[in-house]
């Protein structure tokens, strides 16, 4: 295995060929070992994976020759599943012995069009929800199979949102390449910016001066805390709770309208770009920054403290949706929804890049795997975020916020992982012999998620599908791409 | 003449006035989130405008989808019929008339439950399937209610019971009625939909229970399920102010005036009820209505001495 830190690229070449017998055992035997496959993909005629060690803060790459079949990993490596559904849909190398061998976005032929998981017997009966919805959200299909109000098991189907991303990225980069990464989730826009300008900066080994990393930072703090705002006004609306459900619908459009003040798009479009950020604050801009956000940090308070006052909300929160901790390590499931079940899983923890080397944030996290733990490492983390965004702006360092980035190398890999705000973003890039990107490969943190929605429905009511989904607030163009 | 008047007085405020609750309730809503709302008369508003639209039926459908709507708000118009609005006598009284009443809201739920299941759709099978379970709950709270109200005032006919709840009747059996009202006020929240029990404006299929089963009725058909739903709401409404607002002068203006001005104070505490607390999981909606069932019990049992 080849080591890398987050932010490194190294010689393709290098990354050892292993034969798939090994590969499989090196995977299997690191996740046995508490490693998490960051990514699982392959370009014809080889296949990559990226190990995350988040123990050592290192990553690992290796690659194998990959042949028309073989054995599947997710047997013995459940992480494995849904990048071994993606792998054959794309490319038609089939994982023998996978237990549930279906698309994951129907490339070709209709979405959602497939068998299902069906429960039989006396009363049981099936719901399909979706791919239209009744509130203005993504396109996505739901199978529950029911027993009276109960929800025995649930089925995500998804593909709607299929753009080709990935396809489109190879030969760049070029003028669109930074556009397809704001739009990949569009609530994730510096997110997943962040993460192709820190490969790109390390393929052509660029230094980012601190202010540009301060302020990428700083927007990527926001973007995280006007969606973990609008996630807890979203859960409180789901049970009817007005107060905190008006509050922070009004307090989220005060964060993103911070965001706007530091770049002038709410979604932090044009804000990253390879080298650093293409927008400076001025003295005038970061006081009237720090204002705001005085002011909204009173009211955020204010609004979500009513939540955990109000037993009537605790009541549907506390014990609903439970995803058990051995299932949210056997599926590797990455961001607050990991934190919910007590794991110390945060990229800013383990793999700091870019200005977390040198501010840390606390971990936040809550170990009873329910909607109640997933709202309030929503909360703790705001509240971390506040701090740390409060902390930079007073001390911005001076400066210039860009440096153009060289020549990008041939021949060379390099891994980018970045905390978005529902979790790990990992993206991996591979130059050809030009220096253009052969392969650029996008993992959402919704990738990994959408299993996580799907197990903590088990023996839930489904009534209370509505609560969990929003818990969990996936992305469906993120997974889809 | 001005006893006709009079009679016809209550149904007439109920056929006018009922969509105003449903206005009020949501400018209470507006004013408790810090919103300006939508206009007190926007009920009215959406009335007039579905009654206008044309109708979409489904293939799958019979007619009995097409009765629901308009079977259920002719029940519920009778039902009105036989509600007094606190000292206001309803249009028509007779002896046993409660059990009446109540039969003809049975009724109206029973053609929504089965115009929703002729759909053939999970979500309205769904819906029916929790409404039918908790007014089974739900109904033997209401006639115990009755049962309790009828053994304090000695009276079997609503007209009669809700004119005999004076500020004297509560001196002699008031924990009785108070038992009632607070049991009275849970059937209507259960009954209209209403939070904790329902959520009137989710958009979540998955979670609704009233709004759900009316998903494919369109157009006028809509207009009357939503006018039925608000007469419902003014039906139900009466009974708990006939016992809250204890006014019998014998001056119907001034027992009209003060039935009103209790119609407003509910539509007003909904409001804040909905602006204060988060909706029961379902699991505990039945917990909820057997304990109101009690209360009636208890009330009875009050009254025996």
């Amino acid at each position: 295995m080849t080591r890398v830190a987050n932010g490194e690229a190294v010689e393709t070449r290098a990354i050892p060929r292993l034969p798939m017998e090994e590969f499989r055992a090196t995977v299997i035997g690191a996740v046995e070992k508490g490693a998490r496959i960051a990514a699982l993909f392959a370009r014809p005629p080889e296949m990559f994976v990226v190990l995350a060690h988040g123990l050592d803060g290192v990553l690992s790459l290796a690659a194998t020759t990959a042949a028309a079949s073989y054995p599947a990993l997710t047997p013995d490596c459940p992480q494995a599943h849904w990048f071994e559904r993606e792998i054959a849909e794309t490319w038609k190398i089939v994982p023998e012995g996978h237990p549930w061998l279906k698309p994951i976005r129907f490339l070709s032929g209709a979405p959602a069009v497939t068998e299902y998981f069906q429960v039989r017997g006396e009363e049981v009966h099936e719901v399909a929800v979706g791919p239209v919805h009744a509130g203005i959200i993504e396109p996505g299909h739901f199978r529950f199979q029911c027993h009276g109000e109960r929800a025995m098991h649930l089925e995500i189907s998804l593909g709607y949102q299929h753009r080709g991303v990935e396809r489109a990225l190879a030969g760049g980069p070029d003028k669109r390449t930074v556009h397809y990464m704001e739009t990949l989730a569009g609530d994730t826009s510096v997110g997943h910016a962040t993460a192709y300008a820190q490969n790109v900066e390390a393929l052509a080994g660029t230094a980012v001066p601190a202010r540009g990393l301060t302020l990428r930072g700083i927007g990527l703090e926001l973007e995280r805390l006007a969606n973990h705002t609008g996630d807890l006004g979203a859960l409180a609306n789901d049970v009817g709770y007005l107060p905190t459900a008006s509050f922070c619908g009004r307090l989220r459009g005060d964060f993103l309208n911070l965001t706007a003040l530091l770049c002038g798009s709410r979604f932090g479009r044009g804000l990253v770009r390879p080298g650093g950020v293409r927008f400076d604050a001025d003295a005038a801009k970061v006081g009237e920054a720090r204002k705001r956000l005085a002011a909204a940090r009173r009211d955020v308070t204010g609004a979500v403290d009513l939540l955990w006052k109000t037993p009537s909300v605790m009541a549907r929160f506390e014990g609903t949706g439970t995803v058990p901790r051995e299932t949210c390590e056997d599926l590797g499931l990455v961001g607050p929804a990991a934190r919910a079940c007590g794991i110390e899983r945060d990229v800013r923890l383990e793999f700091p890049s870019g200005i977390y080397r040198f501010a840390q944030i606390p971990v936040s996290t809550w170990g009873t795997g329910d909607v109640f733990a997933r709202a309030y490492v929503r909360w703790m983390e705001i509240e971390r975020s506040l701090e740390f965004v409060e902390e930079q702006l007073a001390q911005l360092p001076a400066g210039a916020t860009r440096e153009a980035p060289g020549r990008i190398e041939p021949g060379r890999t390099a891994v980018s992982l970045v905390e978005g705000w529902r979790g790990e973003i990992c993206h991996v890039a591979m130059t050809d012999e030009h220096g253009r990107f052969g392969a650029y490969k996008v993992v959402d943190p919704s990738f990994h998620n959408w299993i996580g929605l799907a197990m903590a429905l088990r023996e839930q009511e489904i009534s209370d599908f509505p609560l969990c989904n929003k818990s969990f607030n996936l992305s469906y163009c993120g997974h889809d791409l | 003449m001005e006893t006709v008047l009079i009679r016809g007085a209550a149904l007439a405020c109920a056929l006018l006035f009922a969509p105003l609750l449903i206005g009020t309730i949501n400018q209470t809503k507006a004013f408790f989130a810090g919103r300006r709302g939508p206009p007190l008369l926007q009920p009215y508003f959406d009335l007039w405008k579905l009654l206008r639209k044309g109708a979409v039926y489904s293939r799958t459908t019979t007619w009995v989808f097409r009765a629901g709507p308009i079977v259920g708000l002719a029940a519920t118009i009778g039902a009105a019929a036989l509600v007094p609005l606190g000292g206001l006598p309803a249009a028509l009284a007779f002896e046993g008339d409660l059990l009446v009443a109540a039969g003809l809201l049975a009724l109206a739920r029973f053609f929504t439950v089965i115009a929703a299941l002729d759909t053939g759709s999970a979500f309205e099978g769904m819906g029916a399937s929790r409404e039918v379970q908790f007014s089974a709950l739900a109904e033997p709270a209401l006639f115990l209610a009755f049962a309790a109200l009828a053994r304090a005032t000695g009276a079997l006919s609503l007209t009669e019971i809700y004119g005999r709840i004076s500020v004297a009747a509560w001196m002699q059996s008031g924990p009785s009625f108070a038992l009632v009202a607070a049991a009275l006020g849970v059937v209507f929240l259960t009954e209209n939909a209403r939070i904790p029990v329902d959520d009137p404006n989710t958009h979540l299929e998955l979670t609704m229970i009233h709004e759900v089963m009316v998903l494919d009725h369109g157009g006028p058909d809509f207009g009357f399920v939503q006018y039925g739903a608000a007469l419902k709401m003014w039906v139900l409404g009466s009974l708990l102010v006939g016992i809250l607002i204890p006014v019998r002068s014998g001056r119907w203006w001034l027992d009209g005036a003060a039935a009103l001005e209790g119609m407003f104070w509910v539509a007003v505490g909904v409001g804040i009820v909905e602006s204060v607390m988060a909706r029961l999981r379902l699991l505990r909606v039945p917990q909820m209505l057997v304990g109101a069932g009690a209360l009636c019990v208890l009330a009875i049992v009050l009254g025996m001495k």
